[in-house]
């Protein structure tokens, strides 16, 4: 692989960004993430990735290595809604390894070594492995998706995503008939993580899928956003995204996935199971106990004193997803 | 020596006028915000949670003020008392103006159904209720048409206000496990609350100077 190539190729294709500043303050950072094979793609594939990401109209912050996906061709990936500014995705999160507060994430992610990273994918699987995340970049065509994203605290965004269906994964480790459920595990270092530790929530952070929700297609594995690497606030250097679950259920930083019988016991359900539970599916009929689900405020979007927005049922996208759940009462599967 | 210069300017008539512009400070502060887009991704979130804290501290600082003119430190604050009493009812009410306009898009039917379906807007409203009053009695005139004992009587449900104050931020904390905040609010009150209890009935005999 030519990482010199790799990098005037990204230097070079507009002439709008020939002196863009930002290219070149983040060149030792860039040469660092090229160096180090996290975005070591192959020159001859960049061009072509590169002008896909220009087509799905993504407008780049230029802050991380370009990370470029091709629109996505799955039913629902691409929502035709406004996507919320750079600042906004990756400076408002919830990532309470970093601190509680929407704002800590962004002022102390900054100690998160992503470099180098490895999942281990284990339990009821034919091939268990350890993946570099190199490897993983690799597995499989990366595609930009446009999603809705709905925290159970009852706001909403849409942040086009790059990534691929984690059944590309899944499907590479071949998954044994017992397995029923899909565990995703997240970094927990003290060292690197100041508030791990914390007595929020119960270390490392755990969420869960059921195998069939792990399979269907808009279940993203996600490497980037906006068009460059995942942000290490919004969880690099990789992450679960489930559009049509509350934020929480997707899981960041991920180094584990692992394959069970039992349904695995997950973070949030674990510290309130009476106020999230195993699916946390969005839905707009089932309230929180301490406030309703039925409306959310999109951010920066919906001025201050807008009505706040209808939340939709499976977060909008209840025609792809529905039949996961049929028969089931969402009452007591909240 | 600074205790007395800081007595003589309390008793002075800059006193009243300058508190009252440093109380609207939070406020000014919050406008601020909103106008220059200072209160990050999610205003609405930051208004409704910054006037319940300030409610929080309007509280402790009105309730910090009969022990320090009882202990001695700075008497001459009581003639404050009620002017920083009527701002934690003028925060709450801020707070309960963000709440419904912002969060509940001021339909009052969604209002009521919210209030008396969960339990922590239930007992921040019942707050509001007392705190509203207190406030509708602050005036001379109500106190002397209540008589001093009966108004007395009434003005000590500030102390249910606290207690219902901090259950309201406590619940609303209580998923996260995040309670160091409310541990905080929590102390201080308790510290205000259990000095009065402490000054009651360890001496008794001047319990009529330090009933409130």
């Amino acid at each position: 692989m030519d990482k010199k190539n790799g990098l005037k190729g990204t230097v070079t294709p507009l002439s709008s960004e020939i002196t863009d500043p930002h290219w070149v303050e983040n060149r030792r950072l860039w040469l660092q993430r090229a160096a180090s094979g996290v975005v070591g793609l192959g020159a001859a594939s960049w061009a072509s990735r590169h002008a896909l990401a220009q087509s799905a109209g993504t407008e780049k912050p230029g802050k991380l290595a370009s990370l470029p996906g091709a629109p996505s061709k799955v039913t629902g990936a691409t929502v035709p809604e406004k996507t919320t500014a750079y600042k906004d995705a990756s400076g408002y999160n919830n990532f309470y390894e970093f601190g509680t507060d929407k704002a800590d994430p962004a002022a102390n992610a900054h100690t998160l070594k992503t470099t180098p990273w490895t999942v281990a994918v284990e339990g009821l699987v034919k091939k268990p492995g350890k993946f570099a995340l190199e490897d993983l970049l690799k597995l499989s065509p990366m595609e930009e998706r446009i999603y809705r994203l709905r925290c159970v605290e009852g706001w909403s965004m849409v942040i086009p995503w790059v990534g691929y269906s984690l059944a590309a994964l899944i499907s590479r480790v071949q998954p044994l008939g017992s397995a029923k459920y899909v565990e995703f595990v997240s970094l927990a270092d003290p060292k690197t993580m100041p508030f791990v530790g914390s007595r929020v929530l119960e270390w490392p952070y755990v969420e869960a899928l059921r195998l069939d929700e792990a399979l269907h297609p808009l279940t993203l594995l996600a490497f980037g956003m906006y068009g460059e690497v995942l942000p290490n606030q919004n969880g690099a250097p990789v992450r679960l995204v489930v559009p049509w679950k509350y934020g929480f259920k997707s899981a960041k930083s991920i180094v584990k996935i692992r394959f069970t019988e039992k349904q695995p016991a997950t973070a949030w359900n674990k510290a309130a199971a009476n106020e999230y539970g195993f699916y946390s599916n969005v839905n707009p009929e089932v309230d929180h106990p301490r406030w309703s689900q039925a409306t959310e405020r999109r951010i920066g979007e919906d001025s201050l004193f807008t009505k706040k927005r209808k939340t939709l049922m499976f977060n909008g996208y209840e025609a792809q997803v529905g039949q996961l759940y049929a028969g089931m009462d969402l009452n007591t599967n909240y | 020596m600074l205790r007395a210069k800081l007595q003589r300017f309390l008793a002075g008539a800059a006193a009243k006028p300058l508190l009252f512009c440093l109380l609207l400070m939070p406020l000014a502060w919050l406008v601020f915000g909103v106008v220059f887009d200072r209160l990050g991704a999610n205003p609405a979130e930051a208004l409704v949670r910054a006037t319940g804290d300030w409610t929080l501290r309007m509280l402790c600082l009105v309730l910090l003020v009969t022990p320090l003119r009882v202990v001695g430190v700075l008497p001459a604050l009581a003639r404050l008392r009620r002017m920083v009493g009527l701002f934690v009812f003028f925060y709450v009410l801020l707070h309960f103006m963000a709440y419904s306009w912002l969060d509940m898009g001021l339909d009052p039917d969604d209002i009521v159904k919210d209030i008396v379906k969960r339990p922590f807007i239930l007992v921040g409203f019942a707050a509001l209720l007392l705190l509203t009053a207190l406030a509708a009695t602050s005036f001379n005139a109500a106190i002397r048409a209540l008589g001093a004992k009966r108004w007395r009587q009434l003005h000590r449900a500030v102390y249910a206000v606290a207690a219902l104050g901090i259950l309201h931020f406590y619940w609303m904390r209580a998923a996260k496990h995040n309670f160091a905040e409310v541990a905080l609010y929590a102390a201080i009150l308790a510290v205000l609350l259990g000095w009065r209890a402490w000054s009651r009935f360890s001496r008794p005999a001047s319990r009529v100077q330090t009933a409130t």
